[in-house]
């Protein structure tokens, strides 16, 4: 069984107890411990079933590449599925639950799938589920469904906040082992701004569990050194539990930070996004341990030989009484060290070379008394929930039973591979090296940076160093060279620490054991655990044609996990080399891709949830609005009124109430989204010329034209009424969606191409509030208010006038989007509220009622003013809508023009504006389509327009609408069909578009 | 005329690691013009009470101050009450320049971030450089805070003050009171 | 994620400070333009695996608009320069045909 020594643990707290539970079972451990020492301790050795075959497994590793353990952590609020235990630090009441198994974790009903097993290699989704097609839905996925998938979706929403941080520094170091720490030290004495950051909550990597001896001393005097000078620089950030996620272009790096993940319910943030921009990286990011493939290396029991040696050493957690050791290098011999000097027993080592002469570590563990089987093999793991022993043979052979050893745990060790992701996200190459079997960064070939040059330097073993001296010095040298093309000197006595040699036997590359395992064994030979990926699963992927890395990788799944195949992707690319007879340097590897690890979706989001997932526009008189029943309507990022509801009404009622009362009596629109913009300039008339279709230059200073704004390739974008303020002055109201639009059109008109006409433009859009009041009573309103004149004589339609209203600044536009009497008026948006609710008591006995946008709709419809954005989607030029008489025939040129010449877009079969009518009076749908005769080559029936805009209207009591309609204008008093998606097919008459005041005599009075 | 009335009511929040306050109204004009015209510069000196600002610079005194917010585009604060009287001088000084000059001050909305831990504040939100010595007052950076653009500056070496647009306050408000919220320090800045 | 220096009011950020804005110094076709000329302003664009001229607007800060020159794979960049120019300064070529000896200009620039 696995549990808890009575000595040993250098990280652990032991006066500091911590209780948690698992499935429900209080469990105890200590402070330091991760959830994976602490399950290990409490004997807890299966902790999940496998995503396939839910086969039992059990924690194989003790860092981030942990593809087995992974559990539900929390509940409700702080409920988080998919949690790796090795990176889960224990803490005071933490609850996990076991997931991917049902009924329970003991026993599971999906476990029957391991007896198919042979029915369901790789590939055969693909190949079951394809007939007959209607299956899929209906049976296949729904079963599929069922029985896959990893962790539960939270049901609660997440009781955390999250945050980002922008950091910047000349180099930014991502790795706190020996190799971080020296070249963090090296950088950071150049006087170089310099970021440290490490993923797990300790400094020192794996050199002071190794017993590494830096300096004559054991590593740890190394790393408390080392951490105190840095510490004490003031040019020097660091940070642990803080992990590199990703690299990006221009040295652009994401720093996953768990802030709080540790100790829930402390305030701040749970995770903090570091978005560093830096220099220069070093990745000093170490390297990974290989799983040997031999049958039954799933086991609950059988694990990574450094893991095995970091529970017995940080957490004196011991995993078996009886450990066998299986490797194909030196370093394994460290873990039978350790847990012989633990007290456990070690009855063998299964060394798969053969070699002329014993190693240092070799002659160690024989010292200790520990059996070393030179050229042996595992045959195969005996066991279901929990290894009970291994099978031995010879590696040169094909399983043959040599012996049977009792044990209750494996060690494994197939070699190490530096953890080349960063490295690689953003382009950095690898070379193979033949010594180690593993890729290394290719110094040659660095990601590329703003500069033409590398931006990102390995150094120590995630450069493919494995010797302690070669990873200080490496680490040195690597800072050293990075500070100095930065401009920083490195002082000339620095030197790197002095790592103490091992004399390592060479490496022997094993990719299946025994080399010869029959297709029985090859079968239980696992490659990738989390998708159950085995050795016979990538070679009938290359047996099947998918001999490209890619491909194979997507018909098996090997590595497409959330570990993202950081255990199993080297050993497939050799099987798949072997499998097609190619060297592993020509098969390649996959893609490695950001992130490193699983980060939190919410600490992408970071600040952005809930009330500021997206920023909210408001008006000046926002909260009158919304004190007032206003239903929002969001337009842009503005909110709008869209209708103000009252006690016991429907929004239809508010809505028919208020278009009804602004024809009779008098409305108050927030217009103050509309845009506005200040174009001023010797060369302002000009400009306007070319931006506007009509001609603005001859607007006459008080007056207002209404202007259509195209784009270049001839598309209606805006419009809006344009007043002139002086000679050289215009405003231009943009439509609510279009200021930021329009202003940066200009803008770029302005500075890219006429950048030698003298004009100025400016959005004032939110110096304003700006009110409509609208009505018969409008004027009589104005009066009661009283100040400046605004009788017809004075300030006519289309005039504007500055001046005074009720003690307000204001400037008045005698406008009108509604066909009524209607003037807008501008007030300067720190008096606004103010000004509305004096217009509210001016207009109490005079009927005044604010309206929303969908009333601005219906009175604009009913006049068929056109709505940019419903008459227009990008593809409608002004011709198409009736629109003729805003465009001058005068000017040689405006934007859209010469777009407006094409053959296209003077084809008279151009869908036009048109009024539509229901025959029954019924409203039709908006968007509906009008059908004509025959049908298209899809057998689908020809249209000949469709619905833009329609309403019902209280003011003519019946359905009107706006569409466009093939030669529409010359069929007046043509009924049309329009079949809807209710059913029903809806008859209407086309009419002309103004419905309501023709003569348009309402609003000039 | 109504008192003014700035968009949150001059809201603050002085719990968290930094206080925030919404301050205003503040006098705001966008000059537009030749920057290195001086016919230019004296009516902006004039108006402002201040230097024109070097590149990205920004000078104050008391309630004045100009700041350098484009090549062509400079900043004047003066105390709200005076705006339109100063808008007024600017326009008769500039009439005979090509010129523009518009009142801003309703347009935005202005926040002080107050505290030790401002600038760590700022940095959640700014993609911007914010370490001391990299960071300091009499520079105005344009730059977005999350998802808007804004401006800011630094009274003080713990003190910002931030320009944003009126619409976005509420939404500047709540970012702020975010990052600044209790347990939130980083320590990045020594 | 690009970092761009903006010659406008010269800072250096990350790319959520600009929005890109296409090919860099296409020449404006009007009415009385042919077919041919209009189409290649309109719509044609170079899309070169290398150098490219571009159009960057430094929209969350100074508002203004400046060209950058940059290495559409390796994402390189060479410089930025002024968007009142119709064609690349010398300068700026010089740094491109520093790095890339074997480069020649394309159809716009």
């Amino acid at each position: 069984m696995s549990t808890r020594l009575a000595t040993g643990g250098r990280l652990l707290k032991k006066s500091q107890a911590v209780e948690f539970t698992f499935n429900g079972k209080t469990m105890r451990g200590y402070a330091g411990d991760t959830l994976a020492s602490a399950l290990l301790a409490n004997d807890q050795m299966l902790v999940g079933r496998s995503f396939k075959y839910h086969r039992p497994r059990g924690i194989v590793a003790a860092g981030p590449e942990e593809p087995n353990a992974l559990v539900n952590l929390g509940d409700e609020a702080s409920f988080e599925p998919n949690q790796r235990v090795t990176t889960t630090e224990l803490f005071e009441g933490l609850t996990a639950t076991s997931q991917n198994h049902w009924p329970s974790l003991e026993f599971d009903v999906g476990a029957i799938n391991k007896h198919l097993s042979r029915f369901l290699p790789a590939g055969f989704y693909y190949k079951m589920f394809m007939y007959p097609r209607s299956f899929w839905k209906h049976v296949y996925e729904p079963i599929i469904r069922q029985s896959a998938g990893l962790g539960k979706a939270p049901k609660t929403k997440d009781g955390d906040t999250y945050e980002h941080f922008y950091a910047f520094c000349d180099v930014l170091v991502i790795g706190g082992g020996v190799a971080g720490l020296e070249a963090a030290l090296s950088a950071g004495r150049s006087g170089a701004r310099v970021i440290l950051i490490e993923q797990t909550a300790e400094w020192g990597g794996r050199t002071p569990v190794d017993g590494g001896i830096i300096d004559e001393a054991d590593a740890q005097s190394f790393v408390d050194r080392a951490v105190a000078e840095l510490s004490a620089m003031e040019n020097v950030t660091l940070r642990t539990r803080t992990m590199g996620a990703g690299v990006y272009d221009h040295g652009y790096v994401l720093g996953y930070e768990r802030v709080t993940d540790h100790q829930p319910g402390v305030a701040g943030p749970r995770h903090r996004l570091w978005r560093i921009r830096a220099g220069h990286i070093i990745t000093a990011t170490g390297a990974i341990e290989r799983p040997l493939s031999f049958a039954g290396n799933d086991i609950p029991g059988v694990m990574l030989a450094a893991a095995m040696r970091d529970y017995v050493v940080n957490f004196g957690v011991s995993v078996g009484d009886r450990t066998v050791v299986v490797t194909n290098n030196d370093d394994a011999y460290l873990t039978a060290i350790a847990l012989k000097h633990a007290g456990l027993d070690v009855p063998a080592i299964l060394d798969a070379r053969v070699l002329p002469q014993d190693s240092e570590l070799m002659a160690q563990a024989k010292a200790l008394g520990i059996r070393v089987l030179m050229g042996h093999a595992v045959s195969s793991v005996k066991g279901g929930k929990r290894v009970t022993g291994v099978v031995v043979c010879s590696q040169a052979g094909e399983g043959a039973v040599l012996e049977e050893i009792a044990c209750d745990a494996v060690a494994m060790s197939g070699g190490w591979s530096p953890v080349v992701h960063l490295w690689s996200h953003c382009g950095g190459k690898l070379v193979w090296d033949e010594a180690h079997a593993c890729f290394n960064p290719d110094p040659n070939n660095p990601p590329i940076g703003a500069d033409g040059a590398g931006f990102v330097t390995a150094a120590g073993a995630a450069s493919g160093m494995f010797q302690l001296d070669d990873v200080l010095n490496d680490a040195h040298a690597a800072a050293d060279g990075v500070t100095r093309s930065l401009g920083f000197k490195t002082p000339k006595d620095a030197k790197a620490p002095k790592g103490a040699r091992r004399d390592d036997a060479p490496m022997m590359p094993v990719w299946l054991m025994p080399q010869g395992a029959s297709a029985k064994l090859r079968e239980k030979a696992w490659l990738d655990y989390q998708n159950d990926v085995k050795v016979s699963d990538v070679r009938l992927a290359a047996q099947e044609g998918f001999v490209s890395v890619e491909h194979a990788k997507r018909y098996t799944t090997l590595g497409m996990a959330t570990d993202q195949g950081k255990l199993s992707n080297i050993n497939g690319l050799a099987t798949l080399a072997n499998a097609v007879n190619a060297p592993i340097p020509s098969v390649g590897t996959t893609t490695f891709r950001p992130p490193y690890h699983p980060i939190s979706m919410a600490a992408i989001g970071g600040e952005a949830r809930g009330a500021v997932f997206q920023p909210v526009r408001r008006t000046p008189l926002h909260d009158w609005h919304d004190a007032n029943g206003a239903e929002w309507e969001p337009v842009g990022h503005w909110r709008r009124p869209y209708a103000y509801r009252r006690a016991n009404e429907t929004t239809h009622d508010a809505v028919m109430r208020e278009v009804s009362n602004t024809r009779e009596k008098m409305g108050l629109l927030d217009a103050s989204t509309l845009g506005k913009i200040i174009v001023k300039g010797p060369d302002a008339g000009k400009f306007l010329d070319m931006m506007y279709t009509n001609m603005m230059s001859t607007l006459k200073p008080g007056k207002c034209r209404y202007g259509l704004m195209c784009s270049e390739n001839g598309f209606l974008i805006d419009d809006g009424v344009v007043a002139r303020i002086e000679e050289d002055t215009w405003l231009c109201h943009t439509t609510t969606g279009g200021a930021e639009r329009i202003h940066g059109h200009m803008e770029e008109w302005l500075q890219t191409e006429w950048w030698d006409w003298n004009v100025y433009v400016a959005n004032v859009t939110e110096q304003y509030a700006q009110v409509a009041v609208v009505g018969p009573n409008a004027r009589k309103c104005l009066e009661r208010l009283g100040g400046m004149d605004v009788s017809k004589e004075t300030l006519g339609f289309m005039d504007w006038a500055d001046g005074e209203l009720g003690g307000f600044k204001v400037r008045v536009y005698r406008i009108s989007f509604s066909g009524e009497l209607s003037y807008e008026i501008a007030v300067d948006a720190s008096h606004g509220r103010a000004f509305w609710d004096a217009l509210l008591v001016a207009g109490h006995d005079l009927g005044v009622m604010p309206y929303g946008t969908e009333s601005l709709h219906i009175l604009r419809a009913e006049k068929g003013f056109i709505m940019i954005g419903d008459e227009t989607d990008g593809t409608i030029i002004p011709q198409d809508l009736g629109l003729s008489w805003a465009i001058s025939k005068k000017k040689d040129d405006y934007l859209g023009k010469r777009a407006q010449e094409r053959s296209h877009m003077t084809d008279p079969n151009r869908w036009k504006l048109v009024g539509l009518e229901t025959v029954d009076g019924s409203t039709l749908p908006d968007g509906a389509y009008a059908v004509g005769e025959g049908t298209n080559e899809n057998g689908q029936r020809n249209v000949i327009g469709r619905v833009t805009s329609s309403y019902h209207s209280p003011n003519l009591g019946k359905g009107i609408a706006m569409g466009l309609v093939l030669n529409g204008p010359d069929r007046m008093g043509e009924t049309l069909s329009f079949p809807g998606t209710d059913g029903k097919t809806y008859e209407a008459r086309i009419t002309d578009p103004v419905f309501y005041d023709k003569e348009g005599e309402k609003p000039n009075v | 005329m109504s008192e003014p009335v700035t968009a949150l009511h001059n809201a603050s929040y002085t719990s968290g690691i930094a206080e925030v306050f919404e301050v205003g109204p503040i006098g705001m004009i966008t000059l537009r013009g030749d920057l290195n015209a001086k016919p230019l510069r004296k009516v902006a000196v004039a108006a402002a009470g201040v230097n024109v600002p070097d590149q990205r610079g920004i000078l104050t005194e008391g309630a004045r101050g100009m700041a350098w917010m484009s090549p062509d585009e400079l900043l004047i604060l003066c105390p709200y009450d005076e705006v339109h009287a100063r808008l007024a001088d600017l326009q008769s000084a500039t009439a005979k320049l090509h010129a523009l000059a518009v009142n801003m001050s309703d347009a935005r909305a202005v926040f002080e971030i107050r505290g030790p831990h401002a600038r760590e504040v700022l940095a959640k939100l700014a993609p911007v450089d914010l370490a001391p010595g990299r960071f300091a007052p009499g520079t105005i950076r344009r730059t977005r805070m999350a998802q808007v653009p804004a401006a800011f500056w630094m009274v003080d070496d713990v003190t910002f003050r931030i320009v944003c647009f009126r619409s976005v306050a509420q939404y500047m408000f709540d970012l702020l009171k975010i990052a600044a919220q209790p347990g939130s320090e980083v320590g990045a800045f020594k | 994620m690009l970092t761009i220096h903006c010659p406008n009011c010269g800072i250096t950020a990350e790319e959520t400070e600009f929005h890109a804005g296409g090919e860099a110094h296409l020449k404006r076709f009007g009415p009385g333009s042919s077919d041919a000329e209009f189409e290649s302003y309109l719509f044609m664009r170079d899309n070169p695996k290398g150098v490219h001229f571009e159009r960057w607007r430094h929209n969350n800060g100074c508002g203004k608009w400046f060209h950058v020159a940059r290495d559409t794979t390796t994402l390189e960049v060479f410089g930025s320069y002024s968007a009142q120019t119709t064609e690349p300064p010398q300068d700026i070529l010089d740094v491109i045909t520093d790095r890339h000896p074997d480069w020649t200009q394309g159809r716009n620039a």
